[in-house]
């Protein structure tokens, strides 16, 4: 899906071609009632559509070739607006065909127990239901989303991520649940069913490529109310139109009233067909830019809402630092020597496989040549972290070696057994912001290990740049609160939460949401779960449990930590491109009313074209020059609409500026610019 | 103009401005205050009107309990005036012995001054008795004043609340504001104006014989009289506008001195402005209110300046230097003009010279003004909170351009809001338009046409944007004491009234029940430059999109053929 979607050619031929078919499919009724604003000008069609063909029978209103004109204009309209919406609907379609391939006909290995003798029979993939027990071996498709009960295996989830490289998936812990659909590359998994056909992860990331499943977002509701009344105020604009029409052609005892056909032009010029034409595709290709950025949103409230999030709740491990922190130094305690420090060091983490762990095995081997040792060979056991001593170490010879932090160590140990300067030199080392982690052996303190964080590069100027837009970056580490503040001043965040547990960042998301703010995070793992769940926007890693993309609400396909910020960028994007389109639509009617009413009123009041300041030709090529140019912007502002309005990481006030500016502005000149060319094309024609 | 009009100009608006930053901060106070609170006499009216009326001013209401109050105020107060007005042959203070108003003329008024519109259909000293006067208008000159207000207040209650079902007490809000704030104005203004020779009496009419004889026949005419002073005052104040006399204030009893005539003209606006101020007192950000001030002001300069060099102007076909035609010679142009802007810019609708007989141009400011929606100023609370609601609107679409869902002084504008907002966008439209098409497509609306030509058109629909904002200004020319234009303009006065101050609730409960945002810089500011002229560029395009072919048929076409010629 990747591989295909970073083009960037939004006009590929065969999606035009399919568009332009669509196009006049939608002419539908059915399907234009859905918008008030586009239904207006199918009537309109189909009533001068019936003007011209009573007129072919004498009973003439106006010009027949006139009333033909603007008929075919009128439809020209509807169908632009049909195919934008194709358009955008294509690129969605091509990609849910190639999703569908993965789940063609799959057969799947039920089993009735997780026992090895336990019977397997071969059922169909659709037939699976929550709670069933399948068994995948190598080469195999796994049948359908579930957990990991028994076995580890690499998968290769390409077909939803595009990444080519397998990836682990075992029992338990954060790497347990699975996606119907990839393919299992060696060993075996026996996995839980945990969804219903229908509502796999895959099916429906198909409904949205589609936009099947798309439901219109709060805000676009607003803003179709709003079309809706102006579409409403210009019917009664219209229709009042003809009576005073009437009336002024009796009292001025000249001319003629104006014809129904004039009217039905001007109505259709003066609604807000731009945006009214171009909203569905300007919401159908955001959420497609979403996923060409690898994330699947659950909802279009979602992607709304990541444009109006006021709080980032950033993992400082990955987002804002390095995956890695690494050891520099060992800084010993009064009565121990560095390279004591540096051996128990060393055999604390000798079984430790996190990045951290094997920093300080290099280090003890590079400043003090203590080689690397077999764990085994010293008979000593492995205390594995946990969440509840949090701290590693080894049984070795009856004597326990821990490493942990420096609360941990002081609870262990009991806070006044820690000589003083080994917290003064904890202190020293949080202050320069890395992270003392404290040894331990037999209940004494022997001494400092230095990790070092290590500040992602243009991480600051990220964060310059979303305090300009007034979002609060918060970073979330488990560090203590002084390593915590200087690594915050360092990567320039806003706000710290210190040795974050579970309930501190639900916590801190309720308190946030409670004076208003709207709050996203990222979360992997199922402890993040209840503040994800919490979350207005929780962004869940592919690679995370199943349990967190339960309670997420959107999808990163790349587990990638910084995702959560190119997802505010969308979000925004995809709003500004509607303000944008709406104004300029509401603002081009100012020279639509310059083009067409000298011209509908020529024959009654001479003198009002005195307000021709375009200098129109003459009346029927004006207000044919109005309805063309009002068809033709709509495609002219698709790539707009399907790109999307430029987003720029600035201030609300400087963005509104320079888009009132341009789209405002824009919207007010463009038009008499657009109208007086069609219409030197139009007068050249039949001269 | 020479300078004595600028320096008279300039008089104005400093003591405007001035008079208005202190009357809002006192508003504010009254308004902030507990029911039964502030200066002792008027505390102790307060509580005395309660205790009669039997009501609880401590109850915190929902916006559908204050509708329902605000509604049900209303049906009586309809009742009342109506049977008042029906009956006042055999009811006393009737020197003249009047007749009973006749059924659609009743009905007309009756909508016309609860709905704070004033348009009046019937020539005052010659229909009503001073009893059906003082009794029935004087009181709803205060009291549908008083409701503008507190419906502002909801609103405003609705903005600064927050997680909170009430908006307030209306019974409260309704009594402050008529006896804090419009009966003390009241009384200073009368006494100022009786000052100047404004006359306040009950005596029965004054016979006189003219020095013109007409058809070399002498004749004997009648000078009205009545209780003048008061009932201007507050038909000033409250925006009302109804006259005590037919020609109202041209009248030298209703305005009789320059000094009157600055007086009336200050207390047009003065409760509007205030009230800007007010808002800002109230939201504890003096700049939100003086952006609303500062863009009604520029739009009500840009129609003035309008109207001035339209009444300036030459006129190519009669080779006048000005138009002077239906002014009072005491007031001479600028204070015409100045005049005629204010009372359509504020609905009040009080006139000092003819806006029939105005240019075409200078006739289309006033007509504008109202079919903005009475938002420049407008009426007092009525103007404020139509102009709230367009602030919603543009920080809606301004929200959707930084994208953004909007949010205008920490409360998120949502789907409920724009629904309400688009109702009130969509009344003047209906009602100004769909009034003006029937008129001209049925006999009896076209039979009332005076003025033959394009002008007889810009008449109806003149009629009809006023009424259709609950202005109550007339162009005249037009016969609109008929049953027709009885019955079309009061429904589309009463229309006009409760269609938006029902929504406007509404969005007062909706806001009050929402967070409050914190500000960031990812906040629209809804202050300062950028704001401010997006906000008029929205009431501007909004307002004028609507009327400009029905503009363009009448006062617009009437202006190009006076300087071109008609064909």
């Amino acid at each position: 899906m990747k591989s295909d979607s970073k083009g960037g050619n939004l006009f590929q031929p065969e999606i035009m071609k399919q568009a332009a078919i669509d196009a006049f499919i939608k002419l539908d009724p059915r399907v234009q009632i859905r918008n008030p604003v586009m239904f207006v000008v199918e009537v309109g069609s189909i009533l001068t559509t019936l003007i011209y063909f009573v007129s072919l029978g004498g009973e003439k209103e106006a010009n027949s070739n006139f009333v033909l004109s603007i008929s075919l204009w009128l439809w020209f309209t509807l169908l632009s607006a049909n195919f934008s919406e194709a358009m955008a609907e294509g690129r969605g379609k091509a990609q849910a065909k190639s999703l569908r391939e993965t789940r063609k006909d799959l057969k799947a290995n039920k089993i009735e127990s997780i026992d090895p003798k336990a019977k397997v029979t071969s059922v169909s993939a659709s037939s699976l239901r929550i709670g069933d027990l399948v068994i995948v071996q190598a080469q195999e498709i796994i049948p359908c989303d579930g957990d990991v009960i028994d076995g580890i295996a690499s998968v290769d989830e390409s077909a939803i991520t595009g990444e080519s490289a397998p990836v682990i998936r075992e029992s338990g812990g954060d790497r347990s649940s699975v996606t119907g659909g990839t393919k299992v590359l060696s060993d075996w998994l026996i996995v839980k069913i945990t969804v219903n056909p229908g509502e796999t992860f895959i099916e429906q990331m198909i409904a949205l490529v589609e936009g099947a499943k798309r439901q219109k977002t709060p805000n676009e509701i607003a803003l179709n109310i709003l079309l809706a009344a102006f579409t409403l105020i210009f019917l009664v604009v219209t229709t009042t139109l003809f009576a005073f029409s009437k009336y002024s052609v009796e009292i001025n005892a000249q001319g003629q009233v104006i014809s129904i056909t004039v009217l039905v032009a001007l109505l259709v010029c003066l609604i807000p067909t731009t945006i009214g034409g171009l909203l569905s595709a300007i919401g159908i290709a955001g959420m497609d830019r979403l996923i060409r950025s690898n994330v699947i949103a659950m909802s279009g409230r979602a992607v709304e809402a990541a444009g109006d999030v006021d709080m980032l709740l950033l993992d400082k491990t990955g987002t804002i630092t390095l995956g890695a922190r690494q050891a520099s130094a060992f800084i010993p305690s009064a009565q121990t020597t560095e390279h004591e420090l540096a051996d128990a060091a060393q055999l604390a983490s000798l079984a430790d496989e996190t990045p951290e762990g094997r920093s300080i095995v290099v280090l003890a081997k590079e400043k003090h040549g203590i080689r690397d040792r077999n764990i085994h060979d010293l008979e000593a056991t492995f205390v594995a972290f946990s969440a509840v001593t949090r701290m590693s170490g080894v049984n070795l010879n009856g004597s326990e070696i821990r490493k942990g932090s420096v609360d941990a160590i002081e609870e262990y140990v009991k806070p006044e057994r820690v000589p003083p300067e080994i917290l003064e030199a904890a202190n020293k080392v949080a202050k320069e912001g890395a992270t003392p982690l404290l040894v331990a052996r037999n209940q004494q303190v022997l001494g400092v290990i230095k990790l070092k964080d290590i500040v992602k590069g243009g991480i600051k100027e990220r964060f310059a740049d979303l305090r300009a837009m007034g979002i609060k970056t918060v970073m979330i580490t488990g560090d203590n609160p002084i390593t915590a503040a200087a690594i915050a001043a360092e990567a320039g965040v806003d706000d710290y939460l210190a040795q974050a547990t579970p309930e501190g960042k639900l916590k801190l998301i309720k308190e946030n949401q409670a004076g208003g703010r709207l709050v996203a995070m990222t979360g992997d793992g199922t402890n993040d779960a209840p503040a994800l769940a919490q979350a207005d926007v929780a962004v869940v890693m592919n690679s995370g449990t199943q349990a967190a993309k339960e309670a997420g609400n959107m999808i990163d396909l790349d587990s990638s930590p910084t995702k959560l910020i190119e997802i505010v960028q969308i979000g925004k994007q995809l709003l500004m491109t509607r303000g944008a389109l709406t104004t300029f639509s509401i603002a081009n009617d100012v020279a639509k009313y310059f083009a067409i009413i000298p011209a509908a009123f020529a024959t009654t009041y001479p003198v009002l074209n005195k307000l021709n300041v375009m200098n129109l030709s003459s009346p029927e090529s004006a207000i044919l020059s109005a309805v063309i140019f009002n068809a033709l912007v709509i495609l002219g502002l698709l790539p707009i609409a399907l790109r999307g309005v430029k987003y720029r990481p600035v201030s609300a006030e400087l963005l509104l500026r320079d888009n009132i500016l341009i789209y405002g502005l824009g919207g007010l000149i463009v038009p008499f610019i657009g109208i007086k060319l069609i219409d030197i094309l139009i007068s050249g024609f039949k001269v | 103009m020479n300078g004595f009009d600028f320096a008279q100009l300039a008089l104005y608006f400093v003591l405007l401005l001035t008079l208005g930053y202190f009357l809002g901060k006192y508003m504010a106070f009254v308004y902030q205050k507990e029911a039964g609170s502030g200066f002792l006499p008027l505390r102790l009216m307060e509580n005395l009107t309660y205790k009669c009326a039997g009501l609880n001013p401590h109850v915190d209401m929902t916006w559908i309990e204050y509708s329902r109050s605000l509604m049900g105020f209303s049906l009586v107060s309809f009742i009342f005036l109506y049977a008042l007005q029906r009956m006042q042959n055999i009811l006393p203070l009737n020197p003249e012995h009047l007749q009973a108003v006749s059924p659609d003329s009743a009905f007309n008024t009756t909508v016309s001054f609860i709905s704070n519109t004033n348009w009046q259909g019937y020539s005052g000293e010659a229909t009503l008795s001073y009893l059906s006067q003082m009794l029935g208008l004087t009181v709803q000159n205060f009291v549908s004043a008083a409701v503008g207000m507190a419906v502002l207040v909801a609103l405003i209650r609705g903005i600064i609340r927050h997680q909170s079902d009430g908006i307030g007490n209306f019974w409260s809000d309704l009594v402050r504001s008529i006896i804090h704030i419009l009966m003390p104005l009241s009384v200073i203004l009368s006494l100022l104006l009786i000052s100047q020779g404004t006359i306040q009496n009950f005596s029965p009419y004054i016979e006189y014989k003219p020095l013109e004889v007409h058809n070399a026949q002498e004749v004997s005419q009648k000078l009205a009289m009545g209780p003048v002073a008061s009932q201007v005052s507050i038909k000033q104040l409250g925006t009302n506008g109804g006259g005590f006399f037919n020609v109202n204030s041209c009248h030298p009893y209703e305005n009789p001195s320059p000094i009157s005539n600055l007086c009336e003209l200050l207390a047009i606006l003065l409760i509007p402005v205030g009230l800007c101020f007010t808002f800002g007192f109230m939201v504890n950000n003096l700049k939100e209110g003086l952006t609303m001030l500062i863009a009604m002001s520029s739009i009500f300069f840009v129609f003035l300046i309008l109207a001035l060099w339209a009444e300036f102007c030459q006129n190519p076909t009669l080779s006048l230097a000005s138009n002077m035609e239906g002014k009072e010679t005491r007031f001479g142009i600028v204070n015409s003009v100045l005049w005629s802007v204010c009372t359509t810019a504020a609905s009040n609708g009080s006139v000092n010279c003819m806006h029939d007989s105005l240019t075409p141009l200078g006739g289309l400011a006033p007509m504008v003004l109202m079919q903005l929606g009475e938002v420049i100023y407008g009426g007092v609370g009525s103007g404020l909170y139509g102009m709230l609601v367009f602030a919603l609107v543009t920080v809606f679409v301004a929200g959707l351009m930084v994208g953004r869902t909007p949010e205008y002084l920490g409360k998120k504008v949502e789907a409920f809001e724009m629904k309400m907002s688009s109702m009130i966008l969509l009344v003047p439209p209906f009602v100004v338009l769909i009034g003006t098409a029937l008129a001209v497509s049925c006999d009896a609306g076209r039979s009332s046409v005076f003025n033959s030509g394009v002008h007889g058109f810009s008449e109806i629909l003149y009629a009809f944007s006023s009424a259709g904002n609950n202005n109550g200004s007339a162009f005249a020319g037009l016969n609109a004491n008929t049953p027709f234009y009885n019955y079309a303009l009061g429904t589309a006065m009463f229309i006009a009234r409760y269609w938006l101050a029902l929504p406007v609730l509404a969005i007062a409960g909706s806001l009050a029940k929402k967070k409050q945002i914190p500000v960031s810089s990812g906040t629209i500011p809804t202050t300062g430059i950028l704001f401010t002229s997006f906000l008029v560029c929205i009431v501007l395009i909004v307002g004028s999109l609507t009327f400009i072919p029905a503009l363009a048929l009448g006062p617009i076409v009437e202006h190009l053929q006076m300087i071109y010629g008609a064909k």
